[in-house]
Protein backbone atom coordinates (compact mmCIF):
# COMPACT_ATOMS: atom_id res chain seq x y z
CA UNK A 1 0.00 0.00 0.00
CA UNK A 2 1.22 3.37 -0.44
CA UNK A 3 2.70 5.33 1.86
CA UNK A 4 0.74 7.55 4.23
CA UNK A 5 2.93 10.09 6.58
CA UNK A 6 0.39 12.40 9.03
CA UNK A 7 1.33 14.51 11.58
CA UNK A 8 0.65 13.94 15.12
CA UNK A 9 -3.02 14.61 15.98
CA UNK A 10 -3.71 13.21 12.16
CA UNK A 11 -5.59 10.14 11.82
CA UNK A 12 -3.50 7.62 9.34
CA UNK A 13 -5.21 6.21 6.44
CA UNK A 14 -3.99 2.20 5.65
CA UNK A 15 -2.68 3.68 2.18
CA UNK A 16 -4.65 6.30 -0.06
CA UNK A 17 -5.84 9.26 1.74
CA UNK A 18 -9.26 10.55 0.90
CA UNK A 19 -7.98 13.39 -0.08
CA UNK A 20 -11.00 16.00 0.38
CA UNK A 21 -11.38 15.14 4.08
CA UNK A 22 -9.73 16.89 7.31
CA UNK A 23 -7.51 15.31 8.89
CA UNK A 24 -6.49 17.68 11.82
CA UNK A 25 -7.53 17.34 15.44
CA UNK A 26 -8.07 13.96 15.73
CA UNK A 27 -8.01 12.91 19.05
CA UNK A 28 -9.82 9.67 19.21
CA UNK A 29 -9.25 6.00 18.98
CA UNK A 30 -10.03 2.85 16.63
CA UNK A 31 -9.96 -0.20 18.68
CA UNK A 32 -10.69 -3.29 16.22
CA UNK A 33 -11.62 -6.83 17.05
CA UNK A 34 -11.41 -9.16 14.60
CA UNK A 35 -12.02 -13.09 14.44
CA UNK A 36 -13.94 -15.78 12.87
CA UNK A 37 -17.81 -16.39 13.10
CA UNK A 38 -18.64 -17.70 16.74
CA UNK A 39 -15.30 -16.55 18.20
CA UNK A 40 -17.30 -14.24 20.85
CA UNK A 41 -16.34 -11.47 19.25
CA UNK A 42 -19.69 -9.60 19.39
CA UNK A 43 -20.20 -10.55 23.18
CA UNK A 44 -16.87 -9.32 23.94
CA UNK A 45 -17.11 -6.13 22.22
CA UNK A 46 -20.46 -5.55 23.92
CA UNK A 47 -18.63 -6.15 27.12
CA UNK A 48 -15.64 -3.92 26.64
CA UNK A 49 -17.77 -1.05 25.23
CA UNK A 50 -19.81 -0.41 28.86
CA UNK A 51 -16.77 -0.95 30.84
CA UNK A 52 -14.92 1.43 28.89
CA UNK A 53 -18.32 3.86 29.50
CA UNK A 54 -18.06 3.50 33.04
CA UNK A 55 -14.12 4.65 32.83
CA UNK A 56 -15.85 7.58 31.32
CA UNK A 57 -14.57 7.07 27.96
CA UNK A 58 -17.32 8.23 25.03
CA UNK A 59 -17.41 5.08 22.79
CA UNK A 60 -19.12 4.53 19.52
CA UNK A 61 -19.31 1.30 18.13
CA UNK A 62 -19.27 -0.21 14.55
CA UNK A 63 -19.76 -3.00 12.40
CA UNK A 64 -20.61 -4.42 9.27
CA UNK A 65 -23.44 -4.09 7.09
CA UNK A 66 -24.48 -0.91 9.47
CA UNK A 67 -24.09 1.98 7.09
CA UNK A 68 -27.29 3.91 6.49
CA UNK A 69 -26.16 3.88 2.14
CA UNK A 70 -25.81 0.13 1.80
CA UNK A 71 -26.20 -1.92 5.26
CA UNK A 72 -29.41 -3.00 4.01
CA UNK A 73 -29.06 -3.51 0.16
CA UNK A 74 -26.07 -6.04 0.79
CA UNK A 75 -28.42 -8.14 3.60
CA UNK A 76 -30.78 -8.15 0.70
CA UNK A 77 -28.41 -8.94 -2.23
CA UNK A 78 -27.29 -11.72 0.08
CA UNK A 79 -30.29 -12.89 0.21
CA UNK A 80 -30.60 -13.89 -2.99
CA UNK A 81 -27.42 -14.98 -3.88
CA UNK A 82 -26.54 -13.04 -6.56
CA UNK A 83 -23.37 -11.33 -5.49
CA UNK A 84 -20.19 -11.96 -7.27
CA UNK A 85 -16.64 -12.03 -5.79
CA UNK A 86 -16.27 -8.29 -7.26
CA UNK A 87 -19.62 -6.67 -6.48
CA UNK A 88 -19.73 -8.73 -3.01
CA UNK A 89 -16.10 -6.67 -2.27
CA UNK A 90 -16.88 -3.35 -3.58
CA UNK A 91 -20.51 -3.42 -1.62
CA UNK A 92 -18.39 -4.01 1.30
CA UNK A 93 -16.18 -0.98 0.65
CA UNK A 94 -19.03 1.51 -0.15
CA UNK A 95 -20.72 0.23 3.30
CA UNK A 96 -17.37 0.95 5.05
CA UNK A 97 -16.83 4.40 3.04
CA UNK A 98 -20.05 5.50 4.09
CA UNK A 99 -19.46 4.61 8.10
CA UNK A 100 -15.94 6.45 7.86
CA UNK A 101 -17.40 9.50 6.64
CA UNK A 102 -20.22 9.78 8.44
CA UNK A 103 -19.19 7.63 11.57
CA UNK A 104 -16.20 6.47 12.26
CA UNK A 105 -14.19 10.01 10.99
CA UNK A 106 -16.39 12.44 12.30
CA UNK A 107 -16.17 10.66 15.77
CA UNK A 108 -12.51 10.53 15.96
CA UNK A 109 -12.52 14.06 15.02
CA UNK A 110 -14.34 14.29 18.45
CA UNK A 111 -12.01 12.70 20.76
CA UNK A 112 -14.27 9.28 20.65
CA UNK A 113 -13.02 5.63 20.97
CA UNK A 114 -14.99 3.65 17.74
CA UNK A 115 -15.12 0.51 18.89
CA UNK A 116 -15.27 -2.01 15.70
CA UNK A 117 -16.44 -5.60 15.51
CA UNK A 118 -14.60 -6.86 12.81
CA UNK A 119 -12.60 -4.42 10.45
CA UNK A 120 -10.87 -4.66 6.99
CA UNK A 121 -9.56 -7.66 7.60
CA UNK A 122 -12.29 -9.91 7.50
CA UNK A 123 -12.92 -8.69 4.09
CA UNK A 124 -9.18 -9.27 3.28
CA UNK A 125 -9.74 -12.61 4.61
CA UNK A 126 -12.96 -12.93 2.65
CA UNK A 127 -12.11 -11.54 -0.34
CA UNK A 128 -8.66 -14.15 -0.80
CA UNK A 129 -11.29 -16.71 0.50
CA UNK A 130 -13.31 -15.90 -2.58
CA UNK A 131 -10.18 -16.17 -4.88
CA UNK A 132 -10.58 -12.36 -5.14
CA UNK A 133 -7.13 -10.78 -6.17
CA UNK A 134 -4.69 -10.04 -3.04
CA UNK A 135 -3.31 -6.43 -4.15
CA UNK A 136 -6.82 -5.02 -6.05
CA UNK A 137 -8.26 -5.85 -2.61
CA UNK A 138 -5.60 -4.04 -0.91
CA UNK A 139 -5.91 -1.43 -2.43
CA UNK A 140 -9.57 -0.97 -2.44
CA UNK A 141 -9.42 -0.84 1.47
CA UNK A 142 -6.80 1.29 1.45
CA UNK A 143 -8.83 4.21 2.27
CA UNK A 144 -9.64 2.62 5.82
CA UNK A 145 -8.40 4.75 9.16
CA UNK A 146 -5.54 2.05 10.41
CA UNK A 147 -6.42 1.02 13.57
CA UNK A 148 -4.87 2.18 17.37
CA UNK A 149 -5.33 -1.60 18.48
CA UNK A 150 -6.33 -4.33 16.65
CA UNK A 151 -7.40 -7.87 18.92
CA UNK A 152 -7.90 -10.88 16.94
CA UNK A 153 -9.69 -13.61 19.14
CA UNK A 154 -7.61 -16.82 17.71
CA UNK A 155 -9.59 -20.15 17.28
CA UNK A 156 -8.61 -22.87 15.48
CA UNK A 157 -11.65 -24.70 13.29
CA UNK A 158 -11.88 -27.74 15.40
CA UNK A 159 -13.28 -25.22 18.50
CA UNK A 160 -15.09 -23.11 16.46
CA UNK A 161 -17.27 -26.20 14.57
CA UNK A 162 -18.83 -27.01 17.19
CA UNK A 163 -19.82 -23.37 18.30
CA UNK A 164 -21.17 -22.07 15.64
CA UNK A 165 -23.23 -25.40 14.92
CA UNK A 166 -24.54 -25.17 18.25
CA UNK A 167 -25.62 -20.97 17.28
CA UNK A 168 -27.59 -22.63 14.68
CA UNK A 169 -25.31 -20.04 12.28
CA UNK A 170 -24.28 -22.89 9.75
CA UNK A 171 -25.80 -20.77 6.78
CA UNK A 172 -25.17 -20.65 3.15
CA UNK A 173 -22.61 -17.43 3.31
CA UNK A 174 -21.13 -18.64 6.17
CA UNK A 175 -20.38 -21.88 4.92
CA UNK A 176 -18.91 -19.96 1.61
CA UNK A 177 -21.74 -22.12 -0.46
CA UNK A 178 -21.46 -19.01 -3.03
CA UNK A 179 -17.93 -20.65 -4.06
CA UNK A 180 -19.28 -24.20 -5.30
CA UNK A 181 -16.79 -25.93 -3.32
CA UNK A 182 -19.07 -28.65 -3.25
CA UNK A 183 -23.20 -29.33 -2.18
CA UNK A 184 -22.73 -30.44 0.95
CA UNK A 185 -23.17 -27.91 3.54
CA UNK A 186 -20.96 -29.25 6.49
CA UNK A 187 -17.80 -29.67 4.43
CA UNK A 188 -18.07 -26.74 2.53
CA UNK A 189 -18.23 -24.75 5.77
CA UNK A 190 -15.19 -26.49 7.44
CA UNK A 191 -13.51 -25.62 3.95
CA UNK A 192 -14.49 -22.12 3.70
CA UNK A 193 -13.77 -21.57 7.61
CA UNK A 194 -10.21 -23.27 7.72
CA UNK A 195 -8.95 -21.19 4.41
CA UNK A 196 -10.50 -18.05 6.63
CA UNK A 197 -8.23 -19.15 9.78
CA UNK A 198 -4.97 -19.62 7.80
CA UNK A 199 -5.77 -15.62 5.78
CA UNK A 200 -6.63 -14.35 9.40
CA UNK A 201 -3.76 -16.16 11.14
CA UNK A 202 -1.09 -14.50 7.93
CA UNK A 203 -3.20 -10.98 8.81
CA UNK A 204 -2.11 -11.50 12.23
CA UNK A 205 1.52 -11.64 11.49
CA UNK A 206 1.71 -9.11 8.95
CA UNK A 207 -0.38 -6.50 10.79
CA UNK A 208 1.03 -7.59 14.17
CA UNK A 209 -2.29 -7.92 16.28
CA UNK A 210 -2.96 -8.94 19.61
CA UNK A 211 -4.01 -11.93 19.82
CA UNK A 212 -6.13 -13.40 22.33
CA UNK A 213 -6.66 -17.41 22.70
CA UNK A 214 -10.50 -17.37 22.49
CA UNK A 215 -10.87 -20.99 23.97
CA UNK A 216 -10.92 -19.34 27.33
CA UNK A 217 -13.83 -18.58 29.46
CA UNK A 218 -15.19 -15.20 28.50
CA UNK A 219 -14.39 -13.45 31.29
CA UNK A 220 -10.94 -14.35 31.26
CA UNK A 221 -10.74 -13.10 26.95
CA UNK A 222 -12.62 -9.61 28.40
CA UNK A 223 -9.52 -9.17 31.20
CA UNK A 224 -7.29 -9.26 28.77
CA UNK A 225 -8.42 -7.45 27.07
CA UNK A 226 -9.43 -4.62 29.37
CA UNK A 227 -5.62 -5.03 30.47
CA UNK A 228 -4.04 -4.15 26.73
CA UNK A 229 -6.83 -1.59 25.97
CA UNK A 230 -5.68 0.20 29.67
CA UNK A 231 -2.16 -0.24 29.16
CA UNK A 232 -2.50 1.46 25.16
CA UNK A 233 -4.55 4.00 26.12
CA UNK A 234 -2.44 4.89 28.90
CA UNK A 235 0.55 4.58 27.20
CA UNK A 236 -0.30 7.74 24.69
CA UNK A 237 -2.03 9.65 27.57
CA UNK A 238 -5.69 9.33 26.53
CA UNK A 239 -7.04 9.36 29.60
CA UNK A 240 -10.63 9.59 30.68
CA UNK A 241 -12.34 12.85 32.00
CA UNK A 242 -13.55 10.59 35.34
CA UNK A 243 -11.95 7.25 35.99
CA UNK A 244 -13.86 5.08 38.45
CA UNK A 245 -11.63 2.87 39.74
CA UNK A 246 -13.17 -0.82 38.91
CA UNK A 247 -12.23 -4.56 38.52
CA UNK A 248 -8.67 -4.60 35.98
CA UNK B 1 -6.54 -11.73 -12.89
CA UNK B 2 -7.81 -9.79 -15.89
CA UNK B 3 -5.43 -6.42 -16.36
CA UNK B 4 -5.83 -3.00 -18.33
CA UNK B 5 -2.21 -3.04 -18.94
CA UNK B 6 -2.56 -6.57 -21.47
CA UNK B 7 -4.74 -7.76 -24.14
CA UNK B 8 -7.59 -9.96 -22.82
CA UNK B 9 -7.48 -13.65 -24.29
CA UNK B 10 -10.76 -13.50 -25.08
CA UNK B 11 -12.30 -14.62 -28.69
CA UNK B 12 -14.48 -11.55 -28.98
CA UNK B 13 -13.57 -7.90 -29.33
CA UNK B 14 -14.55 -4.91 -27.25
CA UNK B 15 -15.26 -1.85 -28.83
CA UNK B 16 -15.95 1.25 -26.06
CA UNK B 17 -16.91 4.85 -26.79
CA UNK B 18 -16.02 7.82 -24.47
CA UNK B 19 -16.66 11.31 -23.94
CA UNK B 20 -18.40 13.39 -22.26
CA UNK B 21 -22.08 14.34 -22.21
CA UNK B 22 -23.67 15.65 -25.40
CA UNK B 23 -20.17 14.61 -26.81
CA UNK B 24 -22.14 12.51 -29.98
CA UNK B 25 -20.68 9.73 -28.48
CA UNK B 26 -23.99 7.69 -28.25
CA UNK B 27 -24.95 8.30 -31.58
CA UNK B 28 -21.93 7.09 -33.72
CA UNK B 29 -22.13 3.89 -31.56
CA UNK B 30 -25.21 3.30 -32.59
CA UNK B 31 -24.18 4.01 -36.22
CA UNK B 32 -21.27 1.61 -35.96
CA UNK B 33 -23.62 -0.95 -34.35
CA UNK B 34 -25.92 -0.78 -37.69
CA UNK B 35 -22.68 -1.23 -39.65
CA UNK B 36 -21.62 -4.20 -38.13
CA UNK B 37 -25.44 -6.18 -37.82
CA UNK B 38 -24.92 -5.46 -41.81
CA UNK B 39 -22.06 -7.01 -41.99
CA UNK B 40 -23.73 -10.03 -40.39
CA UNK B 41 -21.49 -10.09 -37.44
CA UNK B 42 -22.82 -11.05 -33.80
CA UNK B 43 -22.67 -7.67 -31.82
CA UNK B 44 -23.77 -7.32 -28.25
CA UNK B 45 -24.26 -3.09 -27.10
CA UNK B 46 -23.87 -2.60 -23.40
CA UNK B 47 -24.38 1.03 -21.63
CA UNK B 48 -23.75 1.78 -18.43
CA UNK B 49 -26.82 1.96 -16.70
CA UNK B 50 -26.98 1.34 -12.89
CA UNK B 51 -28.11 -2.62 -12.45
CA UNK B 52 -30.91 -3.32 -9.98
CA UNK B 53 -28.41 -4.37 -8.08
CA UNK B 54 -27.48 -0.87 -6.37
CA UNK B 55 -30.06 1.39 -8.53
CA UNK B 56 -32.62 1.87 -5.60
CA UNK B 57 -29.15 2.64 -3.27
CA UNK B 58 -27.78 5.33 -5.99
CA UNK B 59 -31.59 6.49 -6.22
CA UNK B 60 -31.75 6.93 -2.88
CA UNK B 61 -28.59 8.14 -2.07
CA UNK B 62 -28.41 11.04 -4.79
CA UNK B 63 -31.87 12.10 -3.79
CA UNK B 64 -31.00 12.90 -0.28
CA UNK B 65 -27.28 14.13 -1.36
CA UNK B 66 -25.52 11.56 1.16
CA UNK B 67 -23.36 10.69 -1.32
CA UNK B 68 -19.50 11.55 -0.58
CA UNK B 69 -17.03 11.38 -3.48
CA UNK B 70 -15.47 8.14 -1.99
CA UNK B 71 -19.16 6.07 -1.74
CA UNK B 72 -20.31 7.48 -5.13
CA UNK B 73 -17.43 5.97 -6.67
CA UNK B 74 -17.62 2.57 -4.63
CA UNK B 75 -21.27 2.64 -5.68
CA UNK B 76 -20.42 2.70 -9.37
CA UNK B 77 -17.77 0.78 -9.35
CA UNK B 78 -19.68 -1.98 -7.85
CA UNK B 79 -22.46 -1.48 -10.88
CA UNK B 80 -19.60 -1.63 -13.26
CA UNK B 81 -18.68 -5.37 -11.52
CA UNK B 82 -22.33 -6.42 -11.79
CA UNK B 83 -22.08 -4.85 -15.53
CA UNK B 84 -18.81 -6.86 -16.63
CA UNK B 85 -19.62 -10.27 -14.37
CA UNK B 86 -23.47 -10.37 -16.26
CA UNK B 87 -23.00 -8.41 -19.59
CA UNK B 88 -19.74 -7.47 -21.07
CA UNK B 89 -18.03 -10.98 -19.91
CA UNK B 90 -19.99 -13.41 -21.19
CA UNK B 91 -20.60 -11.94 -24.59
CA UNK B 92 -16.57 -11.95 -25.32
CA UNK B 93 -15.91 -15.01 -24.11
CA UNK B 94 -19.00 -16.24 -26.76
CA UNK B 95 -17.13 -14.80 -28.96
CA UNK B 96 -19.24 -11.48 -30.04
CA UNK B 97 -18.46 -8.19 -30.70
CA UNK B 98 -19.11 -6.35 -27.80
CA UNK B 99 -20.18 -2.69 -27.55
CA UNK B 100 -19.99 -0.37 -24.75
CA UNK B 101 -21.47 3.13 -24.27
CA UNK B 102 -19.04 4.00 -21.25
CA UNK B 103 -16.45 2.13 -19.50
CA UNK B 104 -13.83 2.38 -16.56
CA UNK B 105 -12.39 5.81 -18.36
CA UNK B 106 -15.72 7.70 -17.55
CA UNK B 107 -15.00 6.81 -13.61
CA UNK B 108 -11.77 7.52 -13.80
CA UNK B 109 -12.29 11.00 -15.03
CA UNK B 110 -15.37 11.65 -13.35
CA UNK B 111 -14.01 10.13 -9.56
CA UNK B 112 -11.06 12.14 -9.52
CA UNK B 113 -12.83 15.49 -10.24
CA UNK B 114 -14.92 14.33 -7.44
CA UNK B 115 -11.81 14.12 -5.28
CA UNK B 116 -11.08 10.93 -4.91
CA UNK B 117 -6.97 10.03 -5.62
CA UNK B 118 -6.56 9.38 -8.98
CA UNK B 119 -3.98 5.43 -8.19
CA UNK B 120 -7.14 4.40 -5.72
CA UNK B 121 -9.80 4.39 -8.92
CA UNK B 122 -7.48 3.07 -11.31
CA UNK B 123 -6.59 0.27 -8.67
CA UNK B 124 -9.95 -0.23 -7.99
CA UNK B 125 -10.59 -0.69 -11.66
CA UNK B 126 -7.80 -3.03 -12.26
CA UNK B 127 -10.03 -6.15 -12.62
CA UNK B 128 -11.10 -4.47 -16.49
CA UNK B 129 -10.05 -6.08 -19.53
CA UNK B 130 -8.39 -4.05 -21.38
CA UNK B 131 -10.98 -2.99 -24.91
CA UNK B 132 -9.73 -3.81 -28.34
CA UNK B 133 -10.36 -0.09 -29.09
CA UNK B 134 -11.56 2.66 -26.80
CA UNK B 135 -13.08 6.25 -28.97
CA UNK B 136 -12.74 9.19 -26.99
CA UNK B 137 -15.18 11.91 -28.42
CA UNK B 138 -13.24 15.50 -27.75
CA UNK B 139 -15.95 18.41 -27.90
CA UNK B 140 -15.90 21.60 -26.45
CA UNK B 141 -18.08 22.48 -23.22
CA UNK B 142 -20.25 24.86 -25.48
CA UNK B 143 -20.99 22.90 -27.98
CA UNK B 144 -21.87 19.97 -25.80
CA UNK B 145 -24.03 22.61 -23.57
CA UNK B 146 -25.86 23.47 -26.52
CA UNK B 147 -26.65 20.24 -27.84
CA UNK B 148 -27.79 18.83 -24.58
CA UNK B 149 -29.96 22.05 -24.20
CA UNK B 150 -31.67 21.86 -27.66
CA UNK B 151 -31.84 18.43 -27.43
CA UNK B 152 -33.17 15.54 -25.36
CA UNK B 153 -33.00 15.77 -21.72
CA UNK B 154 -32.81 18.33 -18.90
CA UNK B 155 -29.17 18.13 -17.41
CA UNK B 156 -28.85 16.29 -13.97
CA UNK B 157 -27.45 17.33 -10.72
CA UNK B 158 -24.71 14.77 -10.26
CA UNK B 159 -24.09 15.24 -13.98
CA UNK B 160 -23.31 18.83 -13.20
CA UNK B 161 -21.54 18.01 -10.40
CA UNK B 162 -23.49 20.20 -8.50
CA UNK B 163 -23.03 18.35 -5.46
CA UNK B 164 -19.28 20.15 -5.86
CA UNK B 165 -21.10 23.48 -5.13
CA UNK B 166 -18.47 24.82 -8.12
CA UNK B 167 -21.67 27.32 -9.10
CA UNK B 168 -24.69 28.32 -8.30
CA UNK B 169 -26.95 27.67 -11.50
CA UNK B 170 -27.07 24.32 -13.39
CA UNK B 171 -25.31 25.41 -16.64
CA UNK B 172 -22.53 27.45 -15.30
CA UNK B 173 -21.96 24.45 -12.80
CA UNK B 174 -22.32 22.02 -15.88
CA UNK B 175 -19.69 23.98 -17.88
CA UNK B 176 -17.08 24.14 -15.14
CA UNK B 177 -17.41 20.56 -13.78
CA UNK B 178 -17.28 19.13 -17.61
CA UNK B 179 -14.63 21.28 -18.30
CA UNK B 180 -12.15 19.77 -15.59
CA UNK B 181 -13.47 15.91 -16.90
CA UNK B 182 -12.46 17.12 -20.24
CA UNK B 183 -9.07 18.27 -18.84
CA UNK B 184 -8.75 14.59 -17.12
CA UNK B 185 -10.01 12.93 -20.24
CA UNK B 186 -6.92 14.27 -21.82
CA UNK B 187 -4.49 12.79 -19.80
CA UNK B 188 -6.18 9.74 -19.74
CA UNK B 189 -6.16 9.59 -23.72
CA UNK B 190 -2.51 10.19 -23.73
CA UNK B 191 -2.22 7.54 -20.53
CA UNK B 192 -4.57 4.85 -21.67
CA UNK B 193 -3.70 5.40 -25.87
CA UNK B 194 -7.23 6.19 -26.51
CA UNK B 195 -8.13 6.71 -29.85
CA UNK B 196 -9.51 10.64 -30.16
CA UNK B 197 -11.87 12.06 -32.75
CA UNK B 198 -12.77 15.25 -33.20
CA UNK B 199 -16.35 15.43 -32.10
CA UNK B 200 -16.81 18.77 -34.00
CA UNK B 201 -16.92 17.42 -37.77
CA UNK B 202 -20.11 16.14 -38.71
CA UNK B 203 -21.83 12.73 -37.57
CA UNK B 204 -21.44 11.36 -40.69
CA UNK B 205 -17.58 12.01 -41.50
CA UNK B 206 -16.59 11.06 -37.61
CA UNK B 207 -18.82 7.91 -38.42
CA UNK B 208 -16.46 7.51 -41.93
CA UNK B 209 -13.28 7.36 -39.50
CA UNK B 210 -15.22 5.28 -36.62
CA UNK B 211 -15.79 2.22 -39.11
CA UNK B 212 -12.40 3.03 -40.37
CA UNK B 213 -10.74 2.31 -37.26
CA UNK B 214 -13.33 -0.17 -36.48
CA UNK B 215 -12.20 -2.11 -40.11
CA UNK B 216 -8.54 -2.17 -38.33
CA UNK B 217 -9.98 -3.71 -35.00
CA UNK B 218 -11.48 -6.17 -36.27
CA UNK B 219 -8.58 -7.56 -39.04
CA UNK B 220 -7.71 -10.74 -36.69
CA UNK B 221 -11.20 -11.09 -35.61
CA UNK B 222 -13.00 -14.76 -36.49
CA UNK B 223 -16.40 -15.52 -36.11
CA UNK B 224 -16.16 -18.55 -33.31
CA UNK B 225 -19.19 -20.39 -32.97
CA UNK B 226 -20.06 -20.49 -29.67
CA UNK B 227 -18.91 -24.32 -29.08
CA UNK B 228 -15.07 -23.08 -29.57
CA UNK B 229 -15.47 -20.25 -27.20
CA UNK B 230 -16.73 -23.59 -24.55
CA UNK B 231 -13.75 -25.65 -25.90
CA UNK B 232 -11.16 -22.58 -24.87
Amino acid sequence: MATDTPTNSEFRYMGHAMPYLPREGCTGKLIVIEGTDGCGRSTQAVLLKEWLEVQGYAVIDTGWTRSKLVGKAITDAKEGHSLHRLTYCLMYATDLADRMEYQIIPALRSGFIVLADRYIYTLLARGVARDANKQWLRDLFSFAVQPDLVFYLQLGVEDLVPRVLEAGKMNYWESGLDMNWGDDLYDSFVAYQTELIQQFNGLSEEFGFHAVDARQEPRAIQRQLRRAVMGYLDSCHYSAPGAIPTER
Amino acid sequence: MDSLLAPHNFPGKLIVVEGIDGSGKSTQLQLAMRYLQAKGLPVFFTEWNSADLVKTVTKKGKKKMSLTPMTFSLLHATDFAHRLVHNILPPLKAGMIVLADRYIYTAFARDVIRGCQRDWVRGVYSFAPRPDRTFYFNVPIDVSVSRLVSGRSKLKDYEAGMDLALAPDLISSFKVFQGRILNEYANITAEYGLTEIDATQSIGEQQRIVRNFIDQTLEDYRIAPVQQAVEQ
